[in-house]
């Protein structure tokens, strides 16, 4: 994997005068590298596409948050972590599944309440979990996995190993007082914690604007020393360059990070939301210009690393994969009745 | 085979809703994503995308319908490749809708718990006899608990405010900054909300933490974590991961601390499945119980008391002393009535008991430890021996550990009752500062004492 082209200059958050722009630097990606960004983009793409529709069938109940347009944030920042990191977000919380390498027969049965869900389907869309692949959820409170993931980190100081945790939060979770709680420990105790603001401009109806006093939300670890950038989330090799920044600075003992990734949600914040609050020029624009998945797409053209028909192959494989998933999730059983009455405690054993 | 577009549900409640628009017509070509109908609910108007591409064959609900099911066909796409002739098959084809039943569930008619049975127990004495014992305050033994299961398991380390170098706030972690280090006795800023977060996440992430909070009234602000982060996950993710965490400090009234450093939060955590929830009254099971509870995989609410703390009591001396989760101990064997508490409620019930045996009235005391799991075992056995019981109990009536076991002995043990189950618990009031009023406020002897001569009708 290349270096990162940043040129690796680190800005301090305790500065004054002008800060810079959004940062676009990127990592230059070879063939393989745009390959595995386009798939991994394009398996949330279609996943979250097949949910919704599966949601408009009664398949899928209650509430269901998706990821379209912000597929970038979450493949750039794992294309640069290593084995061992931690993962804990949101609600909006499927993309981050199947990127930590989460089955997505798995979670799609967790969406609709089957028993081959990671959850024995008792957990839903917004609580989901995998110790085995370091994904700690799937938070259905806005700001809790903020606390929640500086205790992954704290355990990894604790234990002195070199990983680090990625705490996904959007811009609505900025403006909870636990956030500022966390960076404060976090920075107090140097701990390997990467904040990853997913800033999609909304946090339900309410633009940053109208919620935010101050809406470089980058910013917003100055009081702590916390250094912070904005970056293009839209773009998936500038979302790994930062993450590699971000990523060394925690492994290196220096403390946490904040990363406020520049992004956008193309539906509503659930499938009950009809998104009245933006204009659809709005949207379609961030669709034509700024498509993450479109960006990698053409480029892989334009340098003729693959051919129309060898992504039109990529295409039919993940449809394949999202099709299996979503079978598996209508014909798998219910849980069993006597679920109910079970993982309420351990055992006690004394 | 065309694909049949669907009357889409919108909302977990959405049943029906107005085809207000077709923004694609028959004919057009289709892209994903493209936005191919407007539909209207009760609540909003909303756009329909497609998930496949082709082209628009046929519409199947004219705009302007109102009243169209979920899950009704609305349209066709033809796939590249299909031509009409292979709409009429598809639009015969029943819909491939989930079916959507009106759910009625097979619910059991309410019947009465049934009266309980109880195997016949061998009555032996938790700690046997001739044990040597060490007398120690309940402060010093919650430190001693501490300490053994940190030298035992270097997973498990105490954080909160003043824990470390002002030796605790109320000094029950005395000495073991010093024996253990800042690594395992840290310090924390005034931040309940943040530090119960991370406490909990370094559970999750398999450490065992014991967050001591300076007095419960304080970890209002973080009652987030301890309910929805550390005692739902385990059930939120099917049995993966697990929560081995101790939120313990003082609870309930101190002394003249007034409304807001006063409140016992008994009957607030007991309600929660997913939690234990325990309270220590002597110092031997201060020490035992604590010990459980580090131990234990699942979060723990552990309930202190800080005028207990200073109260001495014989622990055994011993190497590995263990009460285990969920048994209750009968304090005082009796007969005539029995009283049921837990915590200082146990000081007023114990000399209630003493001031009763005078008058003939052999009364068995019964100390609940655990207020989650409730050891019902031990409660109703003994009041079916004595057909009458008393709760005592320094928090508010309302949906209380009283009310909690009134119900519940009245469900079981009906018709073992010779009267109706009284309790005496703290008023239901805000706790006042004035000495008086406060002294008002909280249970007293002489109400425990006037309650058992109600239900023994010997008043």
């Amino acid at each position: 994997m290349p270096a990162s082209a940043s040129g690796g200059a680190q800005k301090s958050a305790a500065k004054g005068g002008a800060r810079p722009a959004i940062n676009r630097t990127i990592v230059e990606f070879d063939k393989e590298q745009e390959l595995h960004a386009y798939r991994e983009m394009l398996l949330i793409r279609r996943f979250e596409e097949k949910a919704g529709q599966m949601y408009g069938m009664g398949l899928i109940g209650g509430f269901c948050h998706l990821y379209i347009g912000q597929e970038a944030v979450v493949v750039g920042m794992q294309m640069a972590s290593k084995e061992g990191d931690q993962v804990i977000t949101s609600y909006r919380d499927h993309g981050h599944m199947l990127v930590c390498g989460m089955e997505p027969k798995g979670v799609m049965a967790e969406l609709t309440g089957r028993k081959g869900g990671y959850s024995k389907g008792k957990g839903g869309s917004m609580h989901m979990f995998s110790r085995e692949k370091n994904f700690f959820g799937g938070h259905g409170i806005v700001g809790a996995q903020v606390a929640l993931g500086t205790g992954l980190a704290f355990a990894n100081r604790y234990r002195g190993n070199d990983n680090v945790s990625m705490i996904y939060f959007g811009d609505g979770a900025s403006n909870q007082g636990q956030v500022y709680e966390s960076f404060n420990m976090a920075k107090l105790w140097d701990l390997p914690a990467i904040y990853v603001i997913e800033n999609n401009k909304y946090g339900m109806g309410t633009s940053v604007e109208r919620s935010s006093s101050n809406t470089d939300l980058s910013e917003r670890g100055a009081s702590f020393g916390i250094p912070g950038e904005q970056v293009d989330g839209m773009d998936v090799r500038a979302v790994m360059a930062a993450a590699e920044r971000a990523i060394q600075w925690a492994r290196e003992g220096k403390g946490p990070y904040i990363l406020e990734m520049m992004t956008y949600r193309y539906r509503g914040h659930s499938m009950s939301d009809p998104a009245k609050y933006r204009s659809k020029d709005e949207v379609q624009k961030m669709r034509n210009d700024h498509d993450p998945i479109e960006q990698v797409r053409q480029r892989l053209i334009d340098a003729g690393l693959a051919s129309e028909a060898d992504l039109k192959a990529i295409d039919k494989e993940i449809r394949a994969v999202v099709s299996e998933a979503a079978e598996f999730a209508q014909t798998d059983p219910e849980p069993d009745e006597s679920e109910l009455w079970t993982d309420i405690v351990m055992e006690e054993t004394l | 085979m065309p694909i049949q577009v669907l009357m889409p549900a919108l909302s977990p409640t959405m049943e029906e809703g107005n085809l207000a628009k077709w923004v694609k017509q028959e004919g057009d070509a289709i892209a994903i994503g493209d936005v191919i109908a407007e539909i209207e609910t009760d609540k909003a108007t909303m756009e329909v995308e497609a998930v496949e591409e082709g082209t628009l064959g046929k519409i199947m609900v004219p705009e302007g319908s109102e009243g169209v099911k979920v899950n009704s066909l609305i349209a066709l796409i033809l796939e590249e490749g299909e031509d009409a002739s292979a709409l009429d098959a598809a639009a015969s084809a029943p819909a491939a809708a989930a079916e959507q039943s009106a759910s009625v569930v097979d619910a059991a008619a309410p019947v009465p718990a049934a009266p309980v049975t109880l195997d016949d127990v061998q009555d032996e004495p938790e700690i046997p006899e001739g044990t040597p014992m060490t007398s120690l305050t309940v402060r010093e033994a919650l430190r001693d608990a501490m300490s053994e299961e940190m030298r035992r398991d270097d997973r498990v380390f105490v954080m909160g405010e003043e824990v470390a170098q002002y030796q605790g706030a109320y000094k029950i972690t005395q000495g073991m900054l010093d024996e253990f280090g800042s690594k395992r006795v840290i310090d924390t800023p005034i931040t309940e909300h943040g530090f119960t977060g991370l406490a909990a996440g370094a559970a999750m992430a398999g450490l065992r933490p014991i967050v001591e909070f300076m007095t419960f009234n304080f970890a209002m602000q973080a009652i987030d974590h301890i309910i929805n982060s550390s005692a739902k996950t385990l059930y939120m993710s099917g049995g993966q991961i697990t929560n081995p965490i101790v939120f313990r400090g003082a609870n309930g009234a101190a002394a003249r601390v007034a409304a807001q450093h006063s409140q016992d939060y008994s009957a607030w955590y007991s309600q929660v499945p997913g939690l234990i929830v325990m309270q220590p009254y002597t110092a031997a099971d201060a020490k035992g119980m604590l010990k459980a509870a580090i131990r234990s995989e699942n979060p723990v609410v552990f309930l202190e008391n800080e005028i207990l703390y200073g109260h001495s009591f014989d622990v055994p001396d011993i190497e590995d002393h263990i009460v285990p989760i969920g048994k209750a101990r009968i304090a005082r064997k009796g007969d005539d009535v029995t009283i049921i508490s837990f915590g200082i409620g146990m000081t007023y019930a114990l000399q209630a008991a003493e001031e009763l045996a005078k008058e003939g009235i052999n009364a068995e005391v019964i100390d609940l430890r655990t207020l989650r799991p409730l050891d019902m075992d031990t409660v109703l056995r003994s009041v079916i021996k004595t057909g009458r019981c008393v709760t005592v109990e320094e928090g508010w009536p309302q949906c209380s550990i009283s009310s909690e076991l009134g119900f519940r002995i009245m469900e079981q043990t009906f018709d073992y009752l010779d009267a109706p189950v009284a309790r005496v618990t703290g008023k239901d009031v805000p706790m006042p500062y004035a000495a008086n009023l406060e002294k008002l406020a909280l249970p007293n002897v002489g109400e425990v004492i006037a309650a058992v001569k109600a239900v023994t009708y010997s008043a």
